[in-house]
């Protein structure tokens, strides 16, 4: 099981990267259940989702102690960091993150920017990519799910498929 | 041989009507009888009563009737002629009922310009409850909650609500009638009837105000009433059409 | 097949399936993917759509409809079910079978707009004036909300009576995969003939709930009662989770029964012999149920909660009779705050049931 928080800005593409999670996980027939914060918050403020995907049905999709967080800023991780689980995992942005989070031993440190190059749209993406990996789940269920989610502007996914192989490779190169 | 001169419109019953001596509201309920049958409107039309003198209103029709929270018959109407477009939907409603606390769905129902029948009676004053102030209640006019008489400044100033619904879009036909006398009772059923005839060619949202009487809490005679209602509330209250979109879509009236 | 669906969503499609054609709304937090999901998807089977200008008039606009035979609902969230408590009075007055939908966030007043369950005597114990209950279906996943959406609209044909969907804002917005119940066609469903929808034969048919003789009156409430009764004998659904040897009995509903599962697992893994009731009818109340629980293994009851000792109540009632008189307390979270299963954890680990939430 699964229990994963992903938490950054507005429009950073948040909830999209907690969906796809919970998109992959359907794909991959494992329950899963996807709990957006929502209200005034998700405009210009924090947002943030907590995703469950398990073998069994899904408890509770409210998280205590999630063992992967997603944090895109620092309000996240001050926030979030406490209730990581032992032995969980912290993903942050090394372009953006201050060291002394991402000195910490279970924090890793995607390098975006790199990643995605020009397309800056894609980082949550290539983020996406990055945990697909530590979940477990297989790569062709997570592209399944970004050719689903652009469907309707298939302008985007050849970028976005990019990312998602970026991300992913990273991951597998860095040995997670 | 005897000939029928005279007969009851097909659309009401035999009940008696409780209304007190000089209430106007048989007079009305007559008319519209009248007006449903001459377009020959019978088995598809539904009516709504309101809270108020004529919340039995149901016992004296035959149709279908809906009994509603005051104020709220123009939503309740809505609901019903969205589900079934076929029927004929009237709502009767006084000016306690329309113009104080239904005034948010009566000025939307009519904005949507929904295609419904309203008849709303105004006598100026809250006849069931025993007389209080109406928003329509007018200056100087003494209610059990005005007892000095209706001062604006008080007690704020009465509402004009077929000048009122006609600035708006959605309305097809807004006109004020009353019953005082032979001429205008007349003339308030050619206005049901082409109000019902709008809703019968989907036209939408039709009104027709009438000024009515209330002898028991005037404390005048019924027609005493009448004549209150000829000198001074047709002076408040000019008759005539307010708005008028035509009876097809290529006709363009007032 | 399933589908990733949001608790709105699902519970909009669930009705259009099980016939529903009218739907009034106002926006309101957190509720509105509702109102604009139907204000397409009615279109495209034929239906009716209606923002109305406030929530006074979408459920007489309900009233209308369901009046005149069409199966329809409305939605709101708990500011706007106050608003909406007169016309259900005036519904289940005059028996008008509709489905009422509450995504709840906390109050009182405005409140906030996260998730709360503080309507549950709103919902269950009448909610607007006069004497009237309604089938009340508490979903805890976005699959049992479609479900008992779809079956709100037969129980509600059924008993003639106001159905509540009684939700919350977590609910509402989470997503999980679900599949909608197979579309029924509402022209094949049987006709009511006390449905004042014109046409009538010269029989005349008339909606209200206007009756002035007190015996006539009488008469209607006993038939109501009847109603209620029967409602209680038939209607009760409720789910045992770890039950059967529990020592610890958690009492929860809606969402916050998930969280209290995840927390009888963890209790369980450290040898704490907890399970979970979840009532899923809130009215009729599984009163009984209960009570085979306090006859049994059960010594302490802990009603989880989002609310400042609501649903605690019934556990009362519900354990009233018990020999032996087991302990009840609270548990609870509001203001738009959600209890996280070890939030639950440490209170039953703590082993003193307060009677009250702030102790």
């Amino acid at each position: 099981m699964n229990q994963i928080v992903v938490s950054g800005f507005g429009g950073q593409g948040v909830l999209s990267l907690g969906l796809l999670l919970s998109y992959t996980a359907m794909k991959e027939n494992r329950n899963t259940s996807f709990l957006p914060s929502y209200g005034p918050e998700m405009r210009g403020g924090t947002a943030n989702c907590s995703v469950v995907i398990s073998e069994k049905e899904v408890a509770s999709p409210v998280i205590s102690r999630p063992d992967i967080l997603v944090a895109f800023n620092e309000p996240s991780l001050a926030r979030f960091l406490p209730a990581v689980a032992e032995g969980g995992r912290v993903f942050v942005d090394a372009d953006t993150t201050d060291e002394r989070y991402t000195s910490l031993a279970n924090v890793t440190a995607v390098p975006l920017g790199r990643l995605c190059g020009a397309y800056h749209k894609g980082q949550n993406i290539a983020m996406f990519g990055a945990v697909l990996l530590c979940t477990g789940m297989r790569y062709e269920s997570g592209e399944e799910a970004v050719r689903q989610t652009f469907a309707r502007k298939p302008q985007f996914l050849e970028d976005n498929l990019r990312c998602l192989q970026a991300g992913y490779a990273w991951a597998q190169k860095a040995g997670l | 041989m005897d000939k029928i001169v005279f007969r009851k419109p097909k659309l009401l019953n035999d009940t008696p009507f409780h209304y007190c001596p000089g209430c106007t509201h048989g007079i009305v309920h007559r008319l519209i009888a009248e007006a449903l049958e001459n377009l020959g409107e019978y088995d598809n039309v539904v009516g709504i009563a309101p809270v108020g003198c004529a919340v039995f209103a149901y016992n004296y029709f035959r149709c279908d009737m809906f009994q509603a929270a005051h104020g709220r018959a123009p939503s309740v109407a809505t609901g019903i002629k969205r589900a079934t477009p076929e029927n004929t939907v009237f709502v009767y409603q006084g000016d306690g009922d329309l113009a104080s606390i239904g005034m948010a769905e009566i000025v939307h129902a009519a904005t949507r310009g929904e295609n419904i029948t309203v008849i709303f009676i105004n006598n100026g004053i809250y006849g069931m409850t025993g007389g209080q102030m109406a928003p329509t209640t007018l200056q100087g006019q003494k209610t059990t909650t005005s007892p000095a008489g209706r001062d604006p400044l008080e007690h704020g100033n009465p509402i004009k609500i077929c000048e009122l619904l006609a600035t708006l879009t959605g309305p097809a036909y807004i006109a004020r009638t009353s019953v005082h006398d032979v001429r205008s009772v007349k003339a308030t059923r050619d206005a049901l009837e082409y109000g019902f005839a709008m809703q019968k060619n989907k036209r939408g949202f039709s009104l027709i105000e009438i000024l009515s009487t209330c002898p028991t809490n005037f404390h005048m005679t019924p027609a005493q009433s009448l004549a209150y209602v000829k000198d001074v509330g047709c002076k408040a209250y000019p008759l005539g059409v307010y708005k008028d979109i035509g009876l097809q879509a290529e006709e363009k009236k007032a | 097949m399933k589908k990733l669906w949001k608790g709105n969503e699902a519970v909009a499609e669930a009705a259009i399936a099980a016939g529903c054609r009218c739907f009034f709304g106002y926006p309101i937090t957190p509720q509105n993917e509702i109102p604009e999901y139907m204000s397409w998807r009615l279109k495209e089977v034929g239906g009716h759509f209606v923002q109305a200008e406030s929530e006074v008039s979408a459920i007489n606009m309900v009233y209308g409809a369901a009046g005149a035979g069409a199966r329809a609902m409305t939605s709101s969230s708990s500011p706007g079910v106050s608003l909406k408590q007169e016309g259900i009075s005036y519904i289940a007055g005059a028996e008008v079978p509709c489905v009422v939908m509450n995504m709840m966030r906390a109050g009182p007043g405005l409140g906030g707009i996260q998730p709360g369950q503080s309507d549950y005597f709103q919902a269950t114990k009448g909610g607007g004036h006069g004497d009237y209950r309604l089938l009340v279906y508490a979903p805890a996943s976005v699959q049992e909300a479609a479900d008992l959406t779809y079956k709100a609209f037969f129980r509600a044909d059924y008993y003639r009576n106001p159905v509540m969907i009684l939700g919350d804002g977590m609910l509402g917005q989470m997503m999980e995969p679900a599949e909608i119940p197979a579309a029924i066609d509402p022209a094949a469903l049987p006709a009511k003939p006390w449905a004042a929808g014109g046409r009538n034969g010269g029989v005349q048919r008339v909606i209200n709930s206007i009756f002035m003789n007190p015996d006539t009156l009488e008469e209607h409430n006993r038939e109501l009662t009847r109603k209620y009764e029967d409602m209680a004998k038939n209607e009760v659904l409720f789910e045992h989770y770890r039950t059967q040897d529990a020592q610890v009995v958690l009492v929860a509903y809606g969402i916050v029964a998930r969280i209290c599962k995840a927390a009888v697992d963890a209790l369980r893994a450290e040898g704490i012999k907890a399970g979970l009731f979840r009532p899923i009818t809130l009215f009729p109340f599984a009163y009984g149920e209960l009570a085979k629980l306090g006859n049994g293994a059960a010594q302490k009851f802990v009603s989880v909660e989002l609310s400042c000792g609501q649903l605690i109540e019934d556990v009362k009632l519900g354990l009233y009779d018990c020999e032996k008189r087991p302990q009840v307390g609270i548990f609870a979270r509001v203001g738009g705050n959600v209890m996280k299963p070890e939030d639950v954890v440490a209170y039953v680990k703590e082993g003193r049931l307060s009677a009250s939430w702030i102790k």
